[in-house]
């Protein structure tokens, strides 16, 4: 029996990776891999928390996640291409046409 | 062995008949040999009037407050959202139809599917009583925006999608890192639970986590913070305000905020109802901030799309500053500046349309120099849309920001109506700046501006609706009275 605070980390720290990478990563398919990340901390929470309170609904929970995720993907790459054919490039760095 | 709810389907035909006529969009653009905005206009109108009448037909409901396994609420306070969002997605497809026929080859039919996508889940999202169905309304709503943003491929538009996206997935991840610490709190998603404790009983009962529900709930404010912009999470808007063609820009402006707020009370004034004592500072918080920012920085902006981008998350912080009293005269003073709100916006974004007669090149303010002798009656309309953004009367901008500022006072937060009056008198600087390039300056040379007549007599009709309601606030407010009670 893995006791729930230390999953509660482990997922914390993932989250956080995923925030180290949105922020400091320049590719932009890094950010969406960073992005996925993030979604899946939630889904370690969920899936602990699902556990520890013996209740469906968390599991349920996850299951949708993992497929809005997916969308995400799909939206995310399909700006990314569009971005790379009008720029021929992806960092997030020189996306620089509109700014204040 | 899992139970199967009791299904009623009447609460949420609505969402039902808007994907459904998004998903006959859809095949209508991949079938037709040649796609055309008239049928695409046609569709969607007929999806979108059935769903305001089955929406009307809630207002009465005599059945249960709580229905589908208790995921979907059914009151008068989502039927009015519904009604403004409907309401935004019709007039933003006018605008898009008149749109795409000033330069046929860049239009795009899917277009019409995808607003309807996004009303459905902005519709939803405001009658949602499970963080999972409003998690899933949310996304739903922030996908078709991201498409919708970049949807003429162009240079900026194509920057603007990508900043949303990007920026839009990462406040979804903090939200849904809220809704799982809500879930491990109060063992349940259910904002109000009947058949089991929902997240307002366990908090009112204090039977989960303390730190973790104070925990959902920081992370449910960020979540929410981004997606009406509010200001430090306002970073997309004036990008995606710029970037994005104009009839999307109306529309998402619009009804991203209303969906947003409406969502945003249910949750706060609802669910963390017991937690009242610990967000009402965030949120005055956030309000002085957005207030501010979006005051101040407004006054550098010599584009008038980044303008009113700023002018958004100025009003973001008015609405919270109504929240800030967390009782049924904050939520009732919200809605009617959220009405207000959605009805300028959809209207000054008609009016940046038309003057940009080609494509998205003249949103500059020199655009907009001598405006009244090249077509008074944009300029007119155009000044009255700005006077009610400034709170000047007699439009419902005044009445609406009178009646935040009441509702914040009768709480006990008097300094943040000062600070609301205050920046209320510098933003009246720059909305009275454009007023005075079209009156007073001389019109610039090879400046035409478009002579559609459908978005005029739409921005026409919002104008005069914008100058009623600052008369006579009593034909609104008798209608938000009974709907501005948010029930548990």
């Amino acid at each position: 029996m893995i006791r729930l605070p230390l999953v509660l980390l482990f997922s914390a720290f993932l989250f956080s990776t995923g925030i180290y990478g949105v922020l400091a990563r320049r590719n932009a398919v890094m950010v969406l891999m960073a992005i996925e990340l993030l979604l899946n901390a939630v889904n370690v929470n969920l899936i602990a928390f699902a556990a520890e309170l013996q209740d469906i609904t968390g599991v349920v929970f996850a299951l949708f996640v993992i497929a809005v995720a997916a969308a995400e993907v799909g939206i995310g790459l399909a700006i990314v291409i569009l971005l790379f054919r009008n720029r021929a490039s992806i960092n997030v760095d020189e996306v620089d046409l509109l700014k204040w | 062995m899992i139970p199967t709810p009791a299904l009623e389907f009447r609460p949420i035909l609505p969402e039902i008949l808007l994907c459904t006529f998004a998903i006959v969009g859809m095949l209508y653009e991949a079938f037709a040999r040649r796609p055309d905005p008239v049928p695409h206009l046609a569709i969607a109108i007929v999806g979108i009037g059935p769903a305001a009448v089955t929406a009307y037909a809630l207002w009465d409901w005599s059945g249960p407050s709580y229905v589908l396994g208790d995921t979907v609420a059914v009151d008068r306070f989502s039927v009015v959202s519904r009604f403004v969002l409907l309401g935004a997605a019709f007039v933003g497809c006018l605008y898009y139809t008149h749109y795409a026929s000033r330069d046929p080859g860049s239009f795009r039919g899917e277009f019409y599917p995808l607003t309807l996508f996004a009303t459905a889940g902005m519709t939803l999202i405001t009658a949602a009583n499970d963080l999972i169905v409003i998690f899933l309304a949310l996304e739903l709503l922030s996908l078709s925006l991201y498409v919708l943003t970049g949807i003429t491929g162009r240079r900026r538009a194509s920057e603007a999608a990508m900043k949303y996206f990007l920026l839009g997935a990462f406040s979804s991840a903090f939200f849904l890192y809220g809704v799982a610490m809500a879930y491990g709190a109060a063992t349940s998603t259910k904002i109000v639970g009947v058949a089991a404790p929902g997240i307002v009983q366990a908090l009112a009962g204090q039977t989960g986590s303390q730190a973790l529900a104070l925990l959902a709930m920081a992370l449910l404010v960020v979540g929410f913070a981004f997606k009406v912009s509010a200001a430090p999470f306002h970073m997309w808007t004036p990008d995606v305000y710029q970037g994005a063609p104009t009839p999307v820009v109306a529309f998402m402006g619009a009804a991203t905020k209303v969906a947003a707020f409406f969502a945003l009370i249910r949750v706060f004034d609802v669910g963390l109802q017991p937690l009242t004592w610990d967000w009402t500072p965030v949120i005055y918080g956030l309000a002085v901030v957005s207030i501010v920012v979006g005051s101040v920085v407004a006054i550098a902006q010599r584009d008038v799309k980044r303008l009113l981008a700023y002018s958004s998350i100025a009003h973001a912080g008015f609405i919270l500053t109504g929240l800030t009293a967390a009782n049924s005269t904050g939520i009732g003073a919200a809605m009617f500046y959220l009405v207000a709100y959605a009805v300028v916006t959809l209207g000054a974004f008609g009016i940046v349309m038309l003057v940009s007669a080609r494509g998205e090149e003249q949103t500059s303010l020199d655009a907009y120099a001598g405006l009244a002798r090249r077509s008074p009656g944009l300029a007119a309309l155009m000044t009255v849309f700005l006077l009610s953004l400034g709170g000047i009367p007699p439009t419902a901008g005044f009445i609406a920001k009178v009646t935040v500022f009441s509702a914040a006072i009768g709480a006990g937060n008097w300094p943040l109506a000062v600070v609301g009056v205050v920046a209320s008198v510098v933003a009246a600087y720059f909305y009275v700046r454009v007023i005075v390039y079209m009156y007073m300056r001389e019109p610039a040379e090879g400046i035409e501006s478009d002579d559609g007549v459908m978005p005029r007599i739409a921005a026409g009709v919002l104008a005069a609706g914008i100058v009623v309601l600052g008369i006579f606030p009593g034909i609104l407010t008798g209608i938000l009275e009974p709907a501005s009670i948010v029930r548990w």
